[in-house]
């Protein structure tokens, strides 16, 4: 592996630096709420479509796509097409009610003609349940990388991220959070082009001719002298069997990666930055072009990496794949490169725990502590003061979560998120916008179910009860007797656990916690009516059209 | 007034179909792919020339389609969408 330290931590220095400055300055303008939460609604439709790709292309989707893809081929795209397909539902169904209802978080929408409190209570645990299970699965995922690609210990790097994470949005608030992701996102899709770019170079300028010496059968690089090439047969243009395992979990996993994305507090909170709904229509549409675009790039280095780099050298550096890219650098520029990529990536996941923090901050303080409460009336001071506290608190959480959880499997965390977020806060939201006879209670019981049921469900599920739970596979080149022990073992474990009643055959549960927090939300609804939110959906109709009214903008 | 909301209220109704109809669109194509994967990998993994399977075509095309609908229903609900509420508005005032 080559040597990080030196450059990889120069450029880590000055991006470091030059967003603190940016802080520095966005802190000088942090005056309301208004600005710590929603950057004075001055951001411009195609500075959040920057933002928003910012805020969702994580480490998980720039390292880890492409090391699956370099590692299986095809299967990558899956998730790829999964996490693009949310976009579109955002833009027809959520940004312009979203916008013109909200003030700062998807909560103030849901609640909008349902009473306050209970409302907000439970949506607030539906938001912090996405955003600390989004946290864990990031704050582990940085600690990793981080120890990998600058060779620091995990608990120190776990601190770095939190420290500097907690400087941009305890000061900086917003508005240094949407420039951290804005400049993240210039990075990456700068640095993930110009590194496509290279590879394609090397085969002609057209992906089909590097899939096709992916897909070479029976060749020998050794052979090819001094091209360097890997082949691996056609078996990595083809479905295989890593991402999707049966119908049905392809089904929910499905699901939870389209409806979840319209479900993430932290991309929601994004679109009360722009001043009105026509530009949330452009930041969405720039944000799908944007994170379309990346995804693409990804396949074509999870490819590049394949070939040049060969699976071998990429398993062999550790992180499960995860190296794939920054070895691709390095393969193709050199050490510089590289180092270039590692803050990059270093750069992407503290662009995405900010704007985590900053969604979590938003639920404790704006929908808990401002409106649960003290029911609404808080001096402006004081809900800075809440806002500020709330961050403290939760970047702390944030480290104290990435230390205990080290060394954990937290792959299946990243579902999870979509998973509640698809289950909790989607069916409430969708259900206020467009449901005249939505009530208080339906809203609260729809999202407690779509919490805790998939909670519960993937508890019970193959993930956490055989891959977490059950025991290990033998270390790779043990005897043969051992490997087929812990075989035996394996499958007798199982077979004990797939008999009880309470086991959950799917890993990812969205497609039956979904639907049941949409049906929940709906009988609810229908066996105790509620007058006084039918009557305000007159209101929330025509505002969801109209907006704010004019002159009540100000505070 | 009372025409008023009767106009608001079609022309909203009218933003609603047709983003009831795009996000049926995008359903449909993505979970059109989705199935080809979990039910027919044979079919997916049929080669249209050395480098190139169905399956990746497919999956490539699912984005571009994300891509031409959302930039479709942008510029109609920027364009014409809008210029209906500002007329209306405009009328009310």
């Amino acid at each position: 592996m080559p040597q990080t330290s030196t450059t990889s931590i120069l450029f880590f220095f000055v991006f470091v630096s030059a967003t603190l400055i940016i802080t520095y300055w966005a802190a000088k303008r942090t005056k309301t709420t208004e600005h710590f939460y929603a950057a004075g609604r001055s951001i411009t439709g195609f500075q959040n479509g920057l933002a928003l790709a910012g805020d969702y292309m994580s480490a998980a989707s720039f390292l880890g796509i492409a090391g699956l893809v370099a590692l299986n081929g095809f299967d990558g795209l899956i998730y790829s097409t999964g996490w693009l397909v949310g976009w579109p539902i955002i833009l027809f169904l959520i940004a312009e009610p979203l916008r013109n209802l909200g003030k700062y978080t998807f909560t103030d929408v849901v609640a909008y003609r349902l009473q306050q409190k209970p409302v907000r209570i439970a949506a607030a645990i539906g938001t912090m349940a996405v955003v600390l299970t989004y946290l864990i699965a990031q704050m582990v995922g940085s600690g990793t990388l981080i120890k990998l690609l600058f060779g620091i210990p995990y608990v120190w790097a776990v601190i770095i991220v939190g420290c500097v994470m907690i400087m941009y949005v305890l000061f900086g608030g917003m508005i240094a959070t949407t420039w951290v992701q804005i400049i993240k996102a210039c990075l990456l899709l700068g640095g993930a082009t110009a590194m496509a770019l290279m590879v394609l170079s090397k085969f002609g300028f057209n992906p089909i001719n590097l899939f096709a010496q992916a897909a070479k059968e029976g060749c020998d690089p050794a052979a090819a002298a001094g091209s360097q090439l890997f082949c691996y047969g056609g078996k990595v243009l083809e479905p295989g069997t890593k991402v999707v395992t049966g119908a049905w979990d392809a089904v929910s996993l499905g699901m939870a990666l389209m409806f979840g994305t319209a479900g993430l507090p932290h991309i929601l909170m994004r679109f009360y930055t722009v001043p009105n709904a026509k530009a949330a229509r452009v930041s969405v549409m720039w944000a799908t072009i944007w994170i379309g675009f990346f995804y693409l790039i990804t396949f074509i280095l999870g490819f590049g990496s394949m070939v040049l780099v060969g699976q071998k050298s990429i398993l062999a550096a550790g992180g499960g794949g995860n190296m794939a890219a920054p070895l691709l650098a390095n393969a193709l520029a050199g050490q510089v490169f590289f180092g270039f990529i590692c803050a990059v990536a270093f750069a992407t996941i503290l662009a995405v725990v900010a704007g985590l923090t900053l969604a979590g901050a938003g639920a404790l303080s704006h929908d808990l502590w401002v409106n649960v409460v003290r029911g609404g009336h808080a001096p402006q001071h004081e809900q800075m003061l809440a806002a500020r506290a709330a961050s403290l608190l939760l970047g702390v959480c944030a480290v104290l979560l990435g230390i205990v959880f080290e060394g954990q499997n937290v792959a299946y965390m990243v579902g999870l998120t979509f998973s509640i977020a698809a289950s909790a806060n989607f069916p409430a939201l969708v259900l206020s916008v467009f449901w005249r006879k939505f009530t208080t209670w339906g809203a609260v019981c729809s999202i407690l179910f779509g919490a805790i049921g998939t909670l519960v469900l993937i508890y019970c599920g193959p993930t956490i009860q055989f891959d977490l739970l059950g025991p290990k596979a033998a270390a790779a080149g043990s005897p043969k007797e051992v490997v087929d022990a812990a075989n035996a073992a394996i499958a007798a474990y199982k077979a004990d656990i797939m008999a009880k009643w309470w086991y959950f055959p799917l890993k990812n549960p969205c497609i039956y916690t979904m639907t049941g927090a949409f049906l929940i939300g709906i009988v609810v609804s229908l066996l105790a009516p509620e007058r006084a939110a039918q009557e305000g959906f007159n209101e929330v109709e025509r505002r969801a059209v109209l907006g704010e009214p004019k002159g009540a903008a100000a505070e | 007034m009372h025409d008023h909301e009767q106009r608001l209220h079609a022309i909203s109704a009218h933003r609603w179909r047709i983003a009831f109809v795009l996000s049926a669109i995008m359903l449909v194509a993505y979970y059109g792919f989705i199935l080809l994967v979990a039910f027919d990998k044979a079919l997916l993994a049929s080669r249209l020339n050395e480098g190139l399977s169905l399956g990746i075509l497919l999956g490539a095309l699912v984005i571009v389609f994300a891509w031409v609908l959302t930039i479709i229903y942008t510029k109609w609900a920027n364009g014409v969408y809008d210029r209906e509420i500002e007329e209306l508005t405009h009328l009310a005032r």
